[in-house]
């Protein structure tokens, strides 16, 4: 109970100082807007917000999927053998480290102005954690499970899938849960350098600043933040539910 | 006192067969990169159908031994040569610890044996899983929990009986009660024997608890401190009294006094 309770009540308390001071202080709504102005700004554009919603849902579930993809084969090629390993992760850094919006262009240029150019962005910029995450499960076999496997003669392959795959599953798990927000956050950072014909709420943003309409600007704002909550959230369930099916047990129960 | 060894003949009749000696250590020396040798020029061997308990202080290479045997090491010098018609995978191996597989069922730990290797192995019916499940103590309704829902004596049993599943010739513990209650134990205890009895197996056994060792077996190697040297070869007097009965019988005693001599004597 005090789980849930404890942060509303937070939250209430930053929306009213926030009412408090823009109200008492007599701050123009040009400089910021009050939670109120914000509210009714969200209610009066909510299709267009939902439409968006949609659009940047679609485009980080593409680019998270595809980092899954990505991340899974290139941790299985990473716990193949320790100089590949070596070869490779100082560039596996690097996509963590290159700050995603000065590659935006370079991606304009070769993808063009499109839905893939965004998914493509979202994908970069979630593909880190599954890579670690997963390589660091398929390499994290027990030596006594490894003595089992090996007194009973198991190939590669079977101690691969049987073993290997096994136990990363749950490592796996948890890099796509790390990489569902920053996969939104890819999405939106996207759509904002590269933009769309069908706009998502990055391009809202941007439309919403150009013409500075603040409290539209802030409930795409408001929008974005809670999509990417959401969408932890939702992964963080479904990770726990199949955890929990898989291994009998809760997540936090392990760790 | 000292085991009778028997030179390995040449020639393997059928006769012969059943009184090979299971495993024919000779000169063996284990070593890992630059320190100091696990075992140095070690040979002994392992009569078939015999139950042998090892003991020795800790990190003498008692654990090494059993790798050793199981062939999930090789050593740097000498041989080991284990009887002509055991299989590879016809040896079971009790870990010190379960090593159950936690994303599995009691019973699909128990089907992992068959499932692994090259060649085809013959799959155990659910029947005959439930089965060895009985022997080793555990219930039916075991089969469908998870390892985190058993309890730690469970889960021992349940490796146990997972050894048993390719219906091994040679059965390897290494000191598998160890970490559980001693109620449990001297049941566990008791399974092994009768389990050794029924199957005709032959048992080594490491353990650093003297008592178990002079019950429970019929041979006790006492090893001295790394490299492994072997200090006693004790050959015990076995009667057909149950382990049970053997527990606080005079016998047992007699052995056990034996053995502290061995361990305490200069």
């Amino acid at each position: 109970m005090g789980e849930v309770a404890a942060p509303v009540i937070v939250f209430l308390l930053v929306i009213s100082a926030w009412h408090l001071i823009v109200t008492a202080g007599r701050i123009s709504p040009v400089v910021m807007p009050g939670p109120m102005l914000v509210l009714d700004a969200m209610i009066k554009i909510r299709s267009d917000l939902l439409a968006a919603l949609f659009r940047t849902l679609l485009a980080a579930l593409s680019g998270l999927s595809l980092s899954i993809l990505g991340g899974t084969i290139t941790a299985f090629v990473f716990s193949q053998a320790a100089f590949i390993r070596r070869a490779l992760y100082p560039y596996a850094v690097l996509l963590q480290t290159v700050p995603i919006i000065a590659i935006a262009p370079i991606v304009i240029v070769v993808l063009g102005r499109g839905f893939a150019g965004i998914v493509l962005i979202s994908c970069l910029i979630s593909l880190f954690p599954i890579i670690t995450s997963t390589t660091t499960g398929l390499l994290q076999i027990d030596s006594g499970h490894q003595d089992l496997f090996r007194l009973y003669r198991a190939s590669r392959w079977q101690i691969l899938m049987k073993l290997r795959v096994p136990t990363a599953l749950p490592y796996l798990i948890s890099g796509i849960r790390i990489s569902s927000g920053t996969a939104i956050v890819g999405a939106i950072v996207g759509e904002f350098f590269v933009g769309s014909s069908t706009p998502g709420l990055g391009v809202l943003i941007q439309r919403k600043f150009a013409a500075l309409n603040l409290p539209e600007l802030y409930a795409v704002v408001a929008v974005s933040t809670v999509l990417g909550a959401a969408m932890f959230g939702v992964i963080t369930l479904l990770g726990e539910a199949i955890l929990k099916k898989w291994y009998g047990m809760s997540l936090s129960g392990r760790r | 006192m000292v085991a009778q060894v028997n030179p390995a003949s040449a020639q393997l009749g059928d006769a012969k067969r059943s009184t090979d000696p299971a495993f024919v250590l000779r000169d063996v020396t284990v070593q890992f990169g630059q320190q100091p040798p696990v075992l140095k020029d070690l040979s002994f061997q392992v009569e078939s159908g015999q139950f042998l308990a090892l003991v020795g202080p800790s990190g003498c290479g008692k654990s090494t031994l059993l790798r050793l045997f199981a062939d999930l090491l090789g050593p740097v010098a000498g041989t080991v040569s284990r009887r002509s018609d055991v299989g590879a995978g016809q040896i079971g191996f009790v870990f010190q610890q379960p090593n159950l597989l936690p994303w599995r069922t009691g019973l699909q730990n128990l089907q992992l044996p068959s499932e692994l290797g090259r060649s085809a192995k013959e799959v155990r019916s659910e029947e005959e899983l439930l089965d060895l499940m009985r022997q080793v103590g555990l219930k039916d309704s075991d089969k469908d929990k998870r390892p985190a829902e058993m309890s730690g004596g469970m889960q021992m049993r349940l490796s146990l009986a997972r050894a048993l599943v390719n219906e091994p010739r040679i059965l390897l513990l290494d000191e598998p009660f160890a970490a559980v209650d001693d109620l449990l134990r001297m049941k566990l205890q008791e399974d092994v024997r009768r389990i050794h009895d029924e199957r005709k197996l032959t048992t080594i056994l490491v353990t650093h608890n003297l008592h178990e060792a002079a019950y429970l077996s019929d041979r006790v190697l006492v090893l001295s401190s790394a490299p492994a040297l072997i200090r006693q070869d004790l050959q015990l007097e076995r009667s057909s009294m149950t382990a049970e009965q053997r527990r606080t019988a005079e016998e047992t005693m007699r052995s056990l006094q034996r053995l502290t001599g061995a361990l305490f004597q200069p």
